[in-house]
């Protein structure tokens, strides 16, 4: 693991800790309204301030933090899965089959994910925008599975094995999966980052995560032009970090998994 | 005159390896110095140092003086001046810029210490071209779009272009054909009769330099072991690994004892194959631009017992028919019966039966073994594969790798802390488990040293006595196939242009191409494009019997496409065959 | 080159229109228009609901195929139907289209060349102070939001307007009033921000693939011909580097509309960003639709552009080059 990597696991594990382990210890839960309070500064009553309406701000960051990673993580798993799939079949399969599944890559290429992800969510609540996210993020990683898979297939191993009479799901499963299991689990943890990324700018353009629950992207929606800049400060501060924990993560494991791209 | 002196030259590379300790040589003008060593003694380490273009990190001592001047410790801007003036160097991998034209690369090595006009500089590009024997015209094509060879003389064009003192040339021989490695030499010896430059010659392979240099340095491990005049250390070797190097390069010259053809089953046999593909042009838009005829019907038998060598040049379309066999399915054209099973019968559960009989062993070790199994796993894979009882597969992965002469404490390694030669005995071990009646080896010895060859063959040699194994081999090294192959098959172009029994074919070859391939004879031109239209004789442009004979008797190479004929022993696909090859008829 | 060119263009077009017509169905699927009128105060009879939606396309009793056609009819003459306040969709989209071009273009183009040169530049001096802060600075840019990005420049020019006590800085609007200075003014914020996006994707990636053409042969090749690192370098090693580049461009044209979208929101430019977000709100499901078919198409020019630079940049692809 490189140092880039154990950054960014370290990071992240704090993030993590922090977000779930954070409300146990706060005074306050996210959906109650302190009438005593509007729009206060960072005290020992609370932490990070309250907001316009009387909300604790340290717990309202948390909670839109856990639904960053929640939704990121299972965006990440659905896409990654999937590019997995459409990867090692098409490449493979070859043939119609191949060339359809890349098509469809295509096609959902051309349709800038966010646009119809921003139409289609307001429909479900967000348990919803995990899977939504994954089916316009698993196109890029597809086609780069599919490539190591075409070469895989033709590199000697994998060949030696077909030659001496292995059968194909099993030399799918022994040889192939192996070697591009590197890039999925780089990936993985990428299309974390970007999911959550792509889910606060939804909740940001108020598309996303709907009232009353909150979102970091809303909160940092909210916290503009309001006067007091802490409770936007502290949900643009927290995501930042989670997607820099993220992707540090996925550059540490790209470069320690990968060979060819070692010791960058 | 000594024009570059090293003394005492070491690298020690970044991570600490010591690549080259204390090596010296001199060369002086007009003189060709050879340096041999195997893989990893440090020949390639000691020509970067020289030049100064060993990467970031590595630590050079010692001293290296070109006319006198010292070159180590100089900047990075004035050894560019020396560099390509005074020095050139021709690399083993022949890399041109991907996105620049060959001209404009020569060009711009005239230009860089010339300063001499655009014009001018791609003029005098075209006439170094010329020189090395490329076309004019070809100076506006781009790299990709020439032959490994073809590179390899752009690259000495570049080196020659500015009438260096010193050209060293790092294996500028390997990976190419016979007949374009001769090409190689002849112009390499031109650049030094037109330059008067002095030639650092390095290789692995003793015979290039044995024809080439004056002087000889043999290196081991970063150390100069020996060095003298070519034939004092050809002669009389006073290290012992000179005398291992020389003695373990299969010679083809020996006499091999006659073997009668054993009166055992075919295992196979194949009549008419053929394998033909459409080509496309261009990665975003694909047009469809001919077909490559890579086996355009080929027919030879395979007893028990027996080993047949397919033999031939890169492309020549070996390899092809070796995997057209192996997929046991129904080929394009022609016939292929294994083991008395025609292939295009086979359904698939008889097919994957037939696999037990069938294995195969492939080039490169490394690239066939998966490196995240170990090797009992590797060697147990066809076993489960074909439902072997697992009780009895430890004992027989223990069994194998004692045929093939590793230890079982092998068995819990990964092929990576395994050395070439071991990890192409476990393919071989793995091959072998099933106990299978046909081997198909596919360079099985190209991708290993020289004396780790020598073992691999014996291995196979007993083997196959052992077990009597019918052996069918590919492999374009001419001494390989002559060690341990029967019978051999030439192929040029898609097609077998002599066939017959090894010791009779390398001792009277009949067919011109075969007389080339055997004694190193320079062709004229490249390998042809495999696309182009073929009518009548495919080798009849590089043949130097066709370009001396009557207008009368060239007629029918132009028109006719020779037909195999001979007996099923010996045959030959030439309508003027060489002397004394037809008198076996 | 031409016809090369042509078939690219027929192919990614096929694209764009099967792309386009399920941005139509999604959206007419997803969206309630009916929903915002029956929210109206007072509630105007059902009646003239219906007769409101099915003048405007919108009914959603008629069937969606049928809609679909009576849709894709009007787009096929170049009409985008109209917004649910019964204007012409085209009205308001060209001159929005403008906006956001104005803001997406100088800033996407400043940003690719000079993210291609700082990593470039990054790779070159591998490991030392220069590249530990562009590769650093690239990292902590990618992390951060597009939005959060926009937020925290305006926090720093308020910053740094308090503290000059006069407004250097100004964020809200394009400035259309305020005359050429006003208006180039009004944008140095938000093209700073698309700007500091791409140069930090741009960056990255081109400093990765500069660090495989590092030791390449070819350019210790040039090297030993005479030229020195630096130069060898730059006319071997950048100038091969840039192929995988072009085709990158039109990968990244995606998530830059994204990014001109939020960065809109935040420095109130009134985009194609604001509005689909606004459309969205109200169920307009006829400019949701015109939204996404020209976002689509935004795609198709950065392919071709993908396209022709990589057929200028390596003649490996390039068709009918001589074989």
């Amino acid at each position: 693991m490189t140092r880039r990597g154990a950054a960014g696991s370290v990071l992240l594990a704090a993030v993590v800790a922090l977000a779930f382990a954070g409300p146990l210890v706060s005074p306050w839960s996210w959906d109650e309204t302190d009438f005593t309070a509007f729009g206060q500064g960072p005290s020992g009553r609370h932490w990070l301030g309250t907001t316009q309406s009387g909300r604790d701000v340290f717990a309202l960051t948390l909670r839109g933090a856990q639904k960053s990673l929640v939704i990121g993580l299972l965006a990440a798993l659905l896409s990654s899965g999937l590019a997995a799939v459409a990867g090692t079949v098409a490449g493979f399969a070859g043939g119609p089959l191949d060339r359809a599944l890349m098509w469809g890559a295509d096609l959902l290429l051309v349709l800038p994910p966010l646009l119809v992800v921003a139409v289609l969510a307001p429909g479900g609540g967000w348990p919803l925008l995990a899977p939504l996210l994954a089916a316009f993020m698993w196109m890029l990683p597809a086609r780069a599975v599919r490539a190591s898979t075409l070469s895989v297939r033709e590199r000697g191993h994998v060949l030696a094995a077909r030659f001496l009479g292995v059968a194909a799901p099993r030399v799918l499963v022994r040889h192939v999966l192996p070697q591009v299991a590197s890039l999925l689990v780089a990936d993985a943890s990428l299309a974390a980052g970007a999911a959550i990324a792509a889910e606060g700018g939804l909740s940001f353009l108020g598309l996303g995560v709907r009232p009353p629950d909150v979102s970091l992207g809303a909160l940092i929606a909210d916290g503009r032009g309001a006067a007091a800049t802490w409770p936007s400060g502290a949900a643009a501060g927290l995501l930042a970090l989670i997607v820099l924990a993220v992707n540090l993560l996925g550059d540490g494991l790209r470069d320690a998994l990968d060979p060819l791209r070692g010791g960058r | 005159m000594t024009v570059l002196e090293v003394a005492g030259l070491s690298v020690v590379h970044a991570g600490g390896v010591r690549a080259v300790r204390g090596v010296s040589f001199a060369v002086g003008a007009g003189e060709v110095l050879g340096i041999v060593g195997e893989s990893g003694a440090g020949k390639t380490a000691a020509a970067l140092a020289v030049m100064g273009l060993l990467p970031d990190g590595a630590e050079v001592t010692g001293s290296v003086r070109l006319r006198g001047e010292e070159l180590i410790g100089r900047s990075d801007a004035e050894l560019s001046r020396v560099r390509g003036r005074d020095l050139a160097m021709v690399f083993q991998e022949p890399a041109l810029t991907p996105v620049h034209t060959v001209g404009d690369q020569i060009a711009e090595a005239v230009r860089v210490h010339s300063g001499a006009a655009r014009a001018a500089a791609r003029a005098r590009a075209v006439e170094l071209l010329g020189q090395v024997g490329i076309a004019a015209r070809r100076a506006r094509a781009y790299p990709h779009e020439f032959s490994g060879g073809m590179l390899r003389r752009v690259m000495i064009a570049m080196a020659i272009a500015n009438a260096p003192a010193v050209i060293l040339a790092d294996e500028p021989t390997a990976g190419l054909d016979v007949t374009v490695r001769a090409q190689i030499l002849d112009v390499l010896r031109g650049a030094r009769e037109a330059t008067g430059a002095a030639i650092v010659l390095i290789s692995h392979d003793l015979g290039v330099v044995e024809g080439f240099a004056d002087r000889v340095t043999v290196m081991r491990e970063g150390r100069v072991v020996e060095s003298g005049p070519v034939e004092r250390v050809y002669l009389e070797p006073r290290a012992a690994c000179t005398a291992e190097l020389l003695g373990s390069v299969p010679r083809v010259d020996g006499t091999a004892p006659p073997r009668p053809r054993p009166e055992r089953p075919v295992a196979l046999r194949v009549d008419g194959l053929a394998r033909h593909y459409p080509v496309f042009k261009g990665t975003l838009v694909r047009r469809r631009l001919g077909t490559v005829r890579a086996v355009d019907g080929i027919g030879f038998d395979v007893r028990e017992g027996e080993t047949l060598a397919l033999v031939g040049e890169s492309g020549c379309g070996k390899t092809t028919a070796l995997m057209e066999i192996l997929r046991l399915s129904r080929p394009q054209r022609g016939r292929v019966v294994v083991l008395g099973q025609d292939t295009a019968s086979l359904n698939a559960a008889r097919r994957k039966a037939l696999r037990r009989d069938v294995q195969v062993v492939f080039q490169d070790p490394g690239a066939s073994l998966n490196p995240r199994m170990r090797v009992a796993a590797i060697i147990a894979e066809p076993l489960t594969a074909h439902g072997f009882p697992s009780s009895l597969i430890e004992s027989r992965v223990k069994e194998s790798l004692e045929l093939v002469g590793l230890e079982s404490e092998h068995a819990r390694r990964f092929p990576h802390a395994l050395s070439g030669g071991q990890r192409q005995r476990v393919a071989i071990a793995r091959a072998l488990a099933l106990e299978p009646r046909l081997l198909l080896l596919d360079e099985p010895v190209s991708a290993l040293d020289v004396s780790v060859q020598a073992s691999v063959m014996a291995l196979l040699e007993s083997l196959r006595d052992r077990l009597g194994l019918a052996y069918l081999l590919v492999a374009h090294d001419l001494a390989v196939v002559h060690r341990i192959a029967d019978r051999v098959a030439v192929m040029y172009m898609g097609r077998i242009v002599e066939l017959g029994p090894t010791p009779d074919v390398y001792r009277a070859p009949a067919h011109p191409y075969t007389r080339a391939l055997l004694r190193r004879v320079r062709l004229r031109g490249d390998p042809p494009d495999p696309m182009s239209p073929l009518t009548g004789c495919r080798f009849r442009f590089r043949c130097p019997r066709y370009a001396v004979l009557a207008k009368e008797d060239a007629r029918l190479c132009d028109e006719q496409d020779p037909k195999p004929w001979g007996g099923a022993d010996r045959s030959v696909a030439c309508h003027h065959p060489l002397v004394g090859a037809g008198a076996r008829q | 080159m031409a016809g090369f060119l042509l078939r690219r263009l027929v192919s990614r077009g096929v694209l764009v229109v099967v792309a386009g017509s399920l941005a139509y169905l999604l959206a007419a699927a997803a969206l309630d228009p009916r929903a915002g009128f029956e929210a109206r105060v007072p509630r105007p009879p059902d009646a003239v609901i219906d007769a409101r939606l099915s003048a405007l396309n919108l009914d959603d009793r008629t069937p969606l195929a049928e809609r679909f056609l009576v849709w894709g009819g009007g787009v096929v003459r170049g009409d985008f139907g109209r917004t649910r306040e019964g204007e012409p969709v085209n009205a308001e989209l060209w001159p929005r289209l403008g906006v956001s071009l104005r803001l997406v273009v100088p800033g996407g183009v400043a940003g690719s060349v000079l993210g291609v040169l700082l990593g470039a530049y990054a790779a070159t001096r591998r490991g030392r102070g220069a590249d530990r802060f562009i590769t650093g600075g690239a990292c902590v840019l990618l992390a951060v939001p597009v939005f959060v990005l926009a937020v925290l420049l305006q926090t720093a020019a308020a910053t740094v307007n308090d503290a000059m006590g006069v407004r250097v800085f100004v964020w809200v609007g394009e400035g259309e009033s305020a005359g050429i200075v006003g208006q180039v003014r009004h944008a140095v914020l938000p093209t700073a921000t698309i700007t500091l996006l791409q140069l930090a994707v741009y960056a990255r990636y081109q400093r990765g693939l500069m660090l495989d053409v590092l030791h390449a042969d070819f350019v210790r090749t040039a090297r030993a011909k005479g030229l020195r690192r630096r130069t060898a370098l730059l006319r071997h090693g950048l100038r091969t580097a840039l192929v995988p580049m072009a085709a990158y461009f039109a990968y990244a044209a995606g998530p830059l509309v994204i990014g001109g979208m939020l960065t809109e929101k935040v420095f109130g430019w009134h985009g194609m960003g604001e509005w689909l977000a606004d459309s969205i709100d109200r169920g307009d499901v006829n400019a949701v639709a015109a939204i996404d078919c020209v976002a689509a198409c935004a795609v198709l020019p950065a392919g071709l552009v993908s396209d022709v630079l990589n057929g200028l940049l390596d003649p490996r692809v390039r068709p009918g080059a001589a074989a």
